[in-house]
């Protein structure tokens, strides 16, 4: 019995456990304090769903041994040039949205390439120059957001001229078009279905490439270069792959999110975001050489429903914003946690 | 020579996880004497050294039995500055030297002369200054001892190999104490002459007293400078000659010697004569580091089970890596008539060669995949195996997972790998069940030629059988040309048509598996071709 309940306690990892006991427990404090449940859990729906794709972004460069992607801002970058571009086009609703998307893809499928180069020069570094690159980039792009030619008044400082503004609206353009498709009500829970739909829909394709024969031939160069080198396998090159894939998920995650969220942040938003998405995903039990959808899945859901949950729940017992306090330990400490130890759990 | 012994080792046994390897050594070693001992890789010469250094993965393994006397007193040694302490000194065959540090800093590493200060005297006499005037005298005592006449204050780094060796040994000279010297091939890195000097400073080193526990393959040099020699075979002692009455062809059979039971069928050497080739390498040249091959002519044989042995380091391993593209490498290869590009690991797969790599875990296998994906990947990359398209989109090749799941079951069945099914990850399987999946994934590849390296290291005896009598299986049902290299000259007798044994990088001979163990022994300590001149 004993050896059972520890062998099942490994198998499902001590982070998800004390994760998951906590998102109960805030949840029954929630219940007890009668907050508006129906509206919690459509948040929990709507956070979990926004910041899928991002952690998803995660899952090609850990499979393809790149480890998390830390250099994620290069996509996100890639995604807000393709978001303000197409608002300078006038594009609204879906077309917007879709046209933002093609604009981002080819621009994060060349900014993935080029990255990919540097880093089969840095093998085994992956991780810490990907921090410095993804920060640089995010910096060096603040020179462009100012430079921008782009007169659009929905997007430029109020007063005129060039230069965008820190955070747009993207009320009237495309705020909300994947959460609003084919959603409906139930029980009084708002379910943003193309939001998930949309979600799903990348993954599917994300597992479809895993099985492909580049795919696995990308996981074979991951797991074991050796293996992969004596299959006649180019492992830098498959390894620009994964990366290259990574970064679109992260342009098209940003776009997903942003639309959800109803702003564009631009300048030094995109510098922190990959820290939530790494954390994430390794929550869901991924290790830094060893990730799949199912962690994705588990992941975002744990670590943003303990967001969401967490606080209104610790607003209402404690002052100050606990939440926020709470996000940095637990997705800093996830991290530091993963490091620590190499193999995920299956 | 005196009765009183320096050191005596007494019915040494050692055993790891069960698998004796030791099986009671006796070793003794008087005052000035050169003792010097030899055998095949694997024999347990390593094992005796580390358990006489009291190296930490003889305690970690559960200890040894048996007795160490030094001076005639009995000794536990639990470490190696222990035995350090008692007056072993090791030098070793890599070297171990700081590059960037002079050659006193080197000599005097650990063991400075200091002169106290001020801070000193508070803090304790970690932080004393150092007393460079006595150290380097200390250093040139010790190198003109040697006959070395280079600067003491010259950095290692730009030191030729062989003064390297000898700061090495200066080093343990150096250390006022010291009775017993092991050299564990000491000459390896070294060119002729300068081995011919070293095996003077040998000589140079027994006269102060000091004596000499000699680990070599090159049996010339056994016989030039030892005393007394022991063979070891399989963790036993099969000889201790004295010099006087041995000879370079006495050492060679007792070194290899074993009765072998043939698991192959002989063939019929008429009809093997009239075989055609399937290959020709030309001076192949493989940058492999510590199994450079340097110059390799071989001929293979259509359907022959070819064994190539030799021992550790002399490039036998690097020719099936190099051949396949795993390393740099140089010079022609023609298969079946068709000369064949290097450095492409696809090139020689697409043309029909496989290869079941020495390094199990590090190349063989996928370990955190399943047996399925194991066997079926090499194949799918190259051969477009095991692929579906979705509809009519060509460009979309999906894994086939009916298909693979079919041919992994059968291979499972016909190789007998001893697993939970398929998905199993290989990393869970035992080593012998790993070689197997190692093995089904190059002849899931259909090759023509087959390379296999090292089979049967690190896998339990029974299982060892079954290896070998599946690589008969596959050459003898199918057709299979088979090349196998193995540091178990034993193996290779049991299956091989014909056994190349490679000597400093090139062939050195080839040999009937039944030629006399005299024979295989002069080959792979590289004294046949000499002999042949002689």
């Amino acid at each position: 019995m004993r050896s059972n309940a520890i062998s099942l306690i490994n198998n499902i990892g001590y982070p998800r456990l004390i994760i998951a006991s906590f998102l109960l427990l805030l949840l029954i404090m929630a219940f007890v304090l009668e907050m508006d449940m129906p509206d919690l859990f459509s948040s929990v729906l709507i956070r979990t769903a926004m910041n899928g794709i991002l952690v998803l972004a995660m899952v090609p460069s850990i499979k393809a041994g790149l480890g998390p992607n830390f250099a994620l801002p290069i996509g996100i970058v890639c995604g807000l040039v393709g978001a303000v571009v197409s608002i300078e086009m006038g594009y609204q609703g879906f077309a917007g949205f879709f046209s933002a998307l093609a604009i981002a893809i080819p621009l994060a499928i060349l900014a993935g390439i080029i990255y990919g180069y540097l880093l089969n020069k840095v093998k085994g570094q992956e991780m810490t120059v990907g921090t410095y690159a993804g920060f640089s980039i995010a910096s060096g792009m603040c020179i462009f957001w100012l430079l921008a030619p782009l007169y659009s008044p929905k997007m430029i400082w109020p007063y005129g001229g060039a230069g965008l503004r820190v955070t747009i609206t993207l009320d009237g353009i495309f705020d909300k078009v994947l959460n609003n498709f084919l959603s409906f009500e139930i029980f009084g829970m708002w379910v943003p279905t193309g939001l998930i739909l949309f979600w799903i829909i990348c993954s599917l394709l994300v597992k479809m490439f895993a099985r492909s024969k580049t795919g696995l031939a990308m996981q074979a160069a991951g797991s074991n270069p050796g293996f992969a080198r004596s299959s006649g396998i180019n492992v830098n090159q498959t390894r620009i792959i994964g990366n290259t894939i990574s970064t679109v998920l992260g342009a098209i995650g940003i776009l997903v999110y942003a639309q959800s969220y109803g702003f564009l942040q631009l300048y030094t938003a995109p510098l922190f975001m990959a820290f939530p998405a790494v954390a994430a995903i390794l929550i869901g039990g991924a290790s830094i050489n060893k990730a799949t959808i199912t962690h994705v899945f588990i992941g975002t859901f744990l670590f943003q429903s303990l967001l969401v949950v967490a606080m209104p729940v610790t607003n209402l017992i404690i002052q100050g914003n606990m939440a926020e306090i709470a996000r940095i330990i637990i997705g800093n400490g996830m991290i530091l946690y993963a490091l620590t130890r190499s193999v995920g759990s299956e | 020579m005196s009765v009183d012994l320096i050191l005596e080792m007494k019915g040494i046994e050692k055993d790891y996880y069960g698998n004796k390897v030791l099986k009671g050594i006796d070793l003794k070693l008087g005052p000035g004497e050169v003792h010097a001992m030899i055998g095949e890789n694997g024999a347990g010469k390593s094992t005796l050294m580390n358990i006489l250094f009291g190296m930490p993965v003889i305690r970690k393994t559960g200890g040894f039995k048996g007795q160490i006397l030094i001076d005639g007193n009995e000794v536990t040694i639990n470490s190696p500055e222990e035995a350090m302490a008692l007056g072993i000194g090791m030098v070793h065959q890599e070297f171990m030297l700081i590059p960037g540090f002079t050659l006193t800093e080197n000599i005097k590493l650990n063991r400075e002369i200091t002169n106290p200060n001020l801070i000193s005297k508070v803090l304790g006499q970690k932080l004393e200054g150092l007393n460079f005037n006595k150290m380097n005298q200390d250093a040139r005592d010790a190198l003109d001892s040697l006959g070395l006449a280079v600067d003491e204050t010259k950095l290692i780094s730009g030191l030729p190999v062989s003064y390297m060796q000898f700061v090495e040994i200066a080093r343990e000279i150096d250390k006022k104490n010291i009775k017993v010297m092991v050299f564990d091939e000491p000459t390896a890195a070294l060119t002729e002459e300068d081995a011919e000097t070293l095996l003077v400073v040998m000589k140079k080193i027994t006269d102060s007293g000091i004596s000499i526990l000699f680990i070599s393959h090159r049996l010339d040099e056994v016989l030039k400078v030892a005393d007394r020699i022991t063979v070891i075979r399989d963790g036993e002692i099969v000889g201790q000659p004295n010099r006087q009455n041995t000879s370079v062809h006495e050492l060679a059979r007792l070194m290899v010697g074993r009765k072998v039971e043939r698991v192959k069928k002989e063939v019929d050497q008429e009809e093997f004569l009239t075989r055609s080739e399937i290959m020709r390498i030309k001076n192949l040249r493989v940058e492999m580091p510590g199994e450079a091959v340097k110059g390799l002519d071989l001929t293979i044989k259509q359907g022959e089970i070819l064994g190539i042995g030799g021992l550790a380091g002399q490039g036998k391993i690097g020719i099936a890596n190099g051949i396949m593209g795993l390393y740099e490498s140089t010079g022609e290869i023609y298969f079946q008539g068709q000369k064949i590009g290097l450095n492409s690991p696809t090139e020689a797969l697409k043309q029909g060669l496989a290869f079941v790599s020495e390094d199990r875990r590090g190349v063989g296998l996928l370990l955190d995949e399943s047996i399925e994906r194991n066997i079926g990947l090499t194949a799918m990359q190259i051969q477009g195996k095991f692929l579906k398209q979705i509809a009519r989109f060509k460009f979309i090749n999906l894994e086939d997972h009916d298909i693979l799941r079919k041919h992994a079951l059968k291979m499972i069945e016909n190789l007998d790998i001893r697993c939970t099914g398929p998905d199993q990850l290989t990393q869970r399987l035992s080593g012998g069940n790993q070689q197997k999946v190692c093995i089904a994934r190059a002849i899931t590849m259909n090759p023509e030629l087959l390379f296999v390296s090292e089979p049967t290291r690190g896998i339990d005896v029974g299982a060892k059988k079954i290896v070998l009598d599946l690589l008969v299986r596959l050459n003898e049902e199918r057709g299979m040309t088979i090349v196998i290299t193995s540091s178990e000259m034993a193996e290779l007798k049991m299956i091989a048509d014909r056994i190349a044994i490679v000597y400093n990088g090139e062939l050195e001979g080839i040999l009937s598996p039944d030629a006399s163990d005299v024979e295989f022994g002069l080959m792979m300590a590289g004294e046949y071709k000499n002999k042949e001149v002689s």
